[in-house]
């Protein structure tokens, strides 16, 4: 071993060569990785994308597929309170309004938390502290970054409750999580988030945990106060369908690794990934009957300590012997431009692709 | 992975007991060796106040005499007190027409005239017994002791359902068919109705026995025949503040926790021809952890245990290590044994109860009892090496402690033949659950039995409820408690005082019964009856010894050991010696301190 | 919350007659099951039957068992006045039964003892809270280190050695030994240093063996905490670390302790016997153990209630303390 890191996560130094990000917000090869009995779980190995203010990014894929390890990677929420020896293992670059946060000083980054950047977790009941008012906890959150007495932290609390559509905020204010409905504690939870006006919100499978109507009504929220407040948006979910009507670009992951990445429009109508594929398939749709629709990505998630070799989509694939000489299995494939800002990352030819989607997949979705 | 982890455990505990055990040493170290013959902390040696007076050149007056003890008393009221070292103690605050002489080893079982002026006058063919009252001899408050305040309190014992819990000797003497109700229930205006005691004035007393007891001025002796003043008598709770005929007084007492006596100031030495009174204060402390109270006795905090039952385990072997020269060893008077209920069968067979006796291997019993030094020398009959009479190890029928002492297999088949169970038999042993030593010699007995081919099982019954248990003759039978082990001590030293109610048939009781062997022996009722009819003293003790044969020779008790203990003497106590009258405890009342400081 | 307590309360009243009860009738009931007769412990070697009959007469032992109990209930509000063969003996109220054996009133003792216990109690309490919550905070923190190892295995041994072992060790090395400490209990009202330096020794042997418990399950619980999403939430939020563990998980990792802390003083007030037994201290754990020595009931009886109510309350107040730590049981 021969670990220099002090705090014992290892932090990826800036290599000398790379420039300063000019984007809002920069990944890159940004690895995490994590040591365990088993071997080192590679979560996320080698992503890069870019997000400006005002845009939507929205990152799909399985669980496991690495996409909230990215999440937490970008707030610094793996090297802050990692309590035992084994520290996940972070390397890459995260620019942030043209700051590296991976090589910065830790306790800067934590003031960028919540102020700058914010999140919206999954089970808004797990995620609100149950032994605090709703109140007390937006009041602690917006107090750690603005230097105002409990009132005035109070009267924004309130304000903010009532701008994320909850009905007597005054009076809610003062109830605990429990006293909540889940939509009313997401919304409670969203206005947190939002208490500092940050300009990087990422939202981590936010709906999930919600009823069908109610994940609606978050969805258009987030839309709304994307509007009004400008923010970059990152939102992580499993279901294309979320992201839908939200995204401006949308990120498919798999395996710790991206497999496709362009405008929502490109990858919803000529997406190039066998995987995204798959993806589709599974969104529901209500104007279709259940036997037409194309059955979703067979098998299970690959195991994160040993990637198969190749395209780690491989033994999912059903396409996997369509590129010559076993490739698939023995090379990596790279991301290829295959349209305007449109990657993927695919061993078949472009002519393949094109042809497996008009004819095979489009007409069964 | 479980066991492992257990086994661990274990071997963590064991070594931090090994540091401990280190540790202790270590600490007891600090003390400096000082064994045998005399110290240079002033120890005066090891057995040096065994029946002989050490320090007593020493002797300072004043200072604060510091007692230590496990138990509290039963009662410090004179009349409910049982407890021998209650007796002992008794003697700061109460005074008695007579007592035992303040003198170590036998002569302390001898009486001297106490309140009286002299040992009674015997009169009537040991019927009539006359004492007069010294001359200023007083109470806590100043005034004087009367014949009737000594009639009072020897009254108290007949009012046995307030009064519970003392020996009622003087009521079975004095009034055996139980007429006097009681100084409670007396009608007479000035409570004074027992017709067997006269007061003719305030200095005389005169007692008037139905029946002769040659040792009724034994009965005179003990506590319960202290005075009692009548404005004073706050019954049951007389014990929390007894009002004081000695030369000390109770100046606060918490039941369980502490007792202080303090001089009694109206007590005039020269009305006093026992007690010396050379402390200016008493104190005792209670103690819930034995080995605490022996650690604060070697550490210097406190003088003696006032319980005088020994040194725990634990201490001993530290002290006789460590400190030898303040350790006495002497005989304590009382006799540990097994006993066998002819009830219950096949005992009521002599030749089974003697196939038992030969069988035991009684060196393996004495170890149980805890070795020659702190146990005892093997018992090898039934009467107390102090009782007058006694004749110690050299009366050995059954050659317990020669021939026999690990046993005599071949003897005990023997027996078992005449008594017609030549395979042996099975029986249960009924032993308290509270005494530890009692449980081993048990096992040590049941082992032993095995090999003559008797079978026997122990049920160790709840040791508080003795009374109730093995008390109840109906119960010994039901529960087939073929061999019971005990122990007993005399309650003044004379073969009546030891011995009535273990072997005499009058005394065999539906409850609360101590003739636990069910003995109905002519032979031996009637040489009770002569013991206590001798009008010559000198015949006594003759008989006593006679009693003790017929006792071993009916085979109905095992002894096991003459018990002996291991007691504590600070090198700070001056005048210190132990007494026969109290069973070789240390004589209380004239302990001193050499420095008072 | 009102109701809350109130139903609380409610509960607990219910539940001390009931153990009134229970109790009564394991010291009254058992032994005449057993066929013991409480009155002979009462007298001495010679059982004279007008002694057994006379105490008998006087704890009333003749009555049915149902007037006893009514007696007795009485007796804690009016008072009680005992007497048999012209000897009276009056007990105030509270009257919780009287001694025979050491001729006071149970209550007096009680209220003589439980001072002592309390001080125990307590404040062993403060320094195994102190110091056991620190060390299972720091091993939670330090997982797998060396010092939590270390305080680990420290901790085991403080759960698996027993008091009067730690008890008679430190009084070895510290009392008698290095001679550092008297070791003697001396009451609060004659010497605060005295009895300070007295209870030093016993509140350090009883914190050692709670500390360690302390220790085991504030680390399970912290470790526990320091997994749930809302301890992430508060470091998204960008709190400080120490904020984070200081405030929202030590807030939760409070919750089982106290409910540890409520029961064990509770238990401890009913007599932290081998403690008190260990050091000599004249506290409730030692009456009652003198007590079972010298077959005294009332006095064994008395302190089983105070025992009983001591945890009784230990339990409301714990509920109630949970209460206002989560609010998610008021609802309850």
């Amino acid at each position: 071993m021969t670990e220099l890191s002090k705090s014992g996560a290892a932090v990826g130094e800036p290599t000398a060569a790379s420039p300063a990000s000019t984007a809002f917000l920069e990944v890159r090869d940004l690895k995490v990785h994590f040591p365990t009995d088993d071997g080192l779980v590679k979560s996320v190995d080698g992503l890069s994308f870019k997000l400006e203010k005002g845009k939507t990014l929205g990152i799909v894929g399985e669980s496991g597929s690495g996409k909230s390890v990215t999440s937490l990677g970008i707030m610094g929420l793996h090297t802050a309170g990692q309590y035992g020896k084994r520290k996940a293992r972070i390397s890459g670059e995260i620019w942030l309004n043209g700051t590296e946060l991976l090589s910065a000083d830790p306790d800067h980054v934590r003031k960028l938390r919540g102020r700058d950047m914010a999140m919206i977790f999954q089970d808004p009941l797990s995620a609100l502290h149950p032994y605090y008012t709703i109140g007390q906890q937006i009041v602690e959150a917006y107090r750690i970054h603005h230097s105002v007495d409990k009132k005035t932290a109070r009267k924004r609390a309130i304000e903010m409750l009532d701008r994320v559509g909850i009905p007597q905020p005054d009076k809610r204010v003062d109830n605990y999580p429990h006293e909540f409905s889940g939509g009313m504690r997401q919304r409670a939870m969203i206005a947190m988030s939002l208490v500092n006006n940050p300009e990087l919100l990422i939202a981590d499978e936010p709906t999930t945990a919600l009823d069908v109507t109610v994940q609606a009504q978050i969805l258009d929220l987030i839309r709304d106060l994307q509007k009004e407040f400008g923010s970059a948006v990152i939102i992580i979910t499993h279901d294309l369908g979320v992201v839908a009507e939200l995204a401006d670009d949308i990120l498919v992951m798999y395996g710790g690794r991206c497999v496709e990445r362009g405008p929502a429009d490109k990858v919803f109508y000529e997406p190039r990934h066998p995987y995204t594929w798959g993806l589709l398939g599974s969104m529901p749709r209500l104007d279709r009957e259940q036997q037409d629709r194309l059955i979703p990505v067979k098998g299970s998630p690959p195991s994160l300590i040993n990637v198969p070799s190749g395209c780690a989509f491989n033994p999912r694939c059903p396409y996997a012997d369509v590129p010559k000489d076993n490739v698939t299995r023995t090379v990596r494939p790279e991301l290829t431009e295959v349209g305007s800002q449109h990657w993927a990352a695919c061993h078949m030819t472009q002519e393949q692709r094109e042809r497996i989607w008009t004819e095979e997949i489009a007409p069964k979705l | 992975m479980t066991t492992q982890r257990t086994s661990g455990r274990r071997k963590q505990v064991l070594a931090a007991a090994a540091v401990v055990a280190g540790l202790l040493t270590t600490a007891a170290c600090g003390g400096g060796n000082d064994s045998g013959g005399g110290s240079k902390n002033g120890a005066a040696g090891f057995d040096a106040a065994n029946n002989k007076v050490a320090q007593a050149s020493a002797v300072k007056k004043g200072g604060t005499l510091k007692f230590g003890g496990a138990q509290d008393a039963d009662s410090w009221d004179t009349t409910r007190g049982y407890y021998g070292f209650m007796w002992n103690f008794a003697r700061y605050y109460s005074r008695q027409l007579v007592t035992t002489k303040a003198e170590p080893g036998k002569a302390g079982a001898e009486l001297t005239p106490d309140l009286a002026s002299g040992l009674a006058k015997v009169s009537d063919g040991g019927k009539t017994y006359t004492y007069t009252l010294r001359d200023g001899i007083t109470w806590e408050d100043g005034k004087p002791i009367t014949s009737k305040d000594v009639k009072y309190g020897i009254e108290r014992v007949w009012a046995q359902d307030v009064l519970s819990g003392g020996p009622t000797y003087l009521k079975d003497v004095l009034d055996p068919d139980g007429k006097y109700q009681g100084p409670y229930k007396d009608k007479a205006a000035d409570h004074l109705g027992l017709k067997a005691i006269d007061t003719p004035d305030d200095k005389t007393i005169v007692f008037h026995l139905p029946k002769a007891n040659s040792d009724f001025e034994e009965m005179l002796a003990l506590v319960s025949a202290s005075p009692v003043r009548q404005d004073k008598d706050t019954k049951s709770k007389y014990t929390l503040h007894p009002f004081s005929s000695g030369p000390y007084k109770f100046e606060s007492y918490n039941p369980g926790k502490d007792l202080t006596l303090v001089r009694n100031t109206n007590w005039k030495q020269a009305s006093d021809p026992i007690r010396k009174a050379y402390p200016d204060k008493i104190t005792v402390k209670f103690f819930s952890n034995a080995n605490d109270l022996d650690q604060r006795l070697i550490n210097g905090d406190i003088d003696l245990d006032i319980n005088q039952t020994g040194m725990s385990p634990q201490g001993r072997t530290e002290a006789l290590k460590q400190h030898k020269a303040n350790l006495d060893n002497p005989v304590s008077g009382y006799i540990r044994y097994a006993v066998f209920p002819q009830s219950v069968k096949p005992f009521d067979n002599e030749h089974c109860r003697k196939a038992v006796i030969y069988g035991a291997d009684h060196v393996s019993l004495q170890t149980a009892r805890g070795g020659p030094v702190a146990g005892g020398d093997i018992g090898t009959n039934m009467l107390p090496p102090s009782v007058p009479g006694a004749e110690g190890q050299k009366y050995d029928p059954y050659e317990l402690a020669g021939a026999n002492k690990n046993g005599n297999v071949a003897k005990a088949k023997e027996e078992l033949k005449a008594c017609g169970q030549p395979n042996g038999f099975s029986t249960t042993i009924a032993v308290r659950n509270n005494k530890p030593v009692e449980v081993a010699t048990a096992q040590s007995l049941q082992a032993s039995l095995k090999k003559i081919g008797i079978n026997a099982q122990i049920d160790q019954y709840d040791g508080s409820q003795t009374t109730g248990i093995i008390g109840s003759p109906a119960n010994v039978k039901k529960k087939g408690y073929g061999i019971i082990i005990m122990g007993w001590g005399p309650d003044f030293p004379t073969v009546q005082g030891f011995g009535l109610p273990l072997w005499d048939s009058k005394y065999i009781l539906q409850s609360g019964n101590n003739n636990y062997a069910l003995i109905k022996d002519k032979t031996i009722d009637g040489l009770f009856d002569d013991y206590v009819n001798a009008t010559d003293a000198s015949k006594k003790p003759g008989i006593a010894t006679e009693i003790n044969h017929k006792v071993m020779e009916g085979g109905y008790y095992l002894p096991f050991v003459f018990e002996k203990f291991i007691n504590w003497r600070s090198s700070n106590l001056a005048n210190v010696y132990t007494t026969d009258g109290y069973s070789g405890m240390y004589d209380f009342v004239n302990l001193g301190l050499k420095n008072s400081k | 919350m009102l109701a809350y307590l109130i139903r609380r309360l409610f509960a607990a009243a219910v539940m001390l007659v009931v153990i009134i009860m229970v109790v009564f009738g394991i010291f009254f009931l058992v032994p005449k099951w057993a066929g013991v007769d409480v009155a002979l412990s009462f007298v001495g070697k010679q059982a004279d039957p007008a002694a057994v009959a006379g105490v008998r007469e006087k704890l009333g032992l003749g009555d049915p068992i149902y007037l006893q109990v009514w007696e007795f209930f009485k007796g804690i509000f009016a008072g009680r006045t005992y007497s048999a063969g012209g000897d009276v003996t009056h007990c105030a109220a509270p009257c919780f039964g009287y001694s025979f054996k050491s001729e006071q009133a149970v209550w007096p003792v009680l209220t003589d003892r439980f001072p002592v216990t309390l001080g125990l109690a307590l404040g062993a309490a403060v320094l195994w809270l102190i110091f056991g919550v620190a060390a299972g905070v720091l091993s939670a923190l330090k997982r797998g280190s060396l010092w939590d190892r270390s305080a680990m295995v420290v901790a085991l041994a403080g759960v698996s050695l027993p008091i009067y072992f730690t008890g008679m060790l430190s009084l070895a090395i510290f009392a008698f030994g290095l001679k550092w400490l008297n070791a003697q209990y001396v009451p609060l009202d004659q010497s605060f240093t005295g009895w300070f330096g007295g209870m030093i020794l016993p509140w350090i042997t009883l914190a050692f063996l709670y500390a360690a418990m302390y220790a085991r399950i504030t680390r399970a619980t912290m470790l526990e905490v320091l997994g749930e999403d809302y301890i992430r939430t508060a470091r998204a939020k960008g709190l400080r670390e120490q904020t984070v563990i200081g405030k929202h998980a030590m807030r939760s990792t409070m919750t089982p302790i106290l409910t540890m802390l409520g029961m064990d003083l509770g238990a401890l007030i009913g007599g932290a016997i081998l403690t008190e037994s260990t050091f000599n201290l004249p506290g409730l754990g030692r009456a009652v153990l003198d007590a079972i020595r010298n077959q005294d009931l009332p006095i064994i009886l008395g302190v089983t209630l105070i025992t009983s109510l001591a945890v009784l309350l230990a339990n409301l107040v714990v509920d109630i303390l949970y209460a206002v730590i989560d609010p998610r049981v008021r609802l309850a």
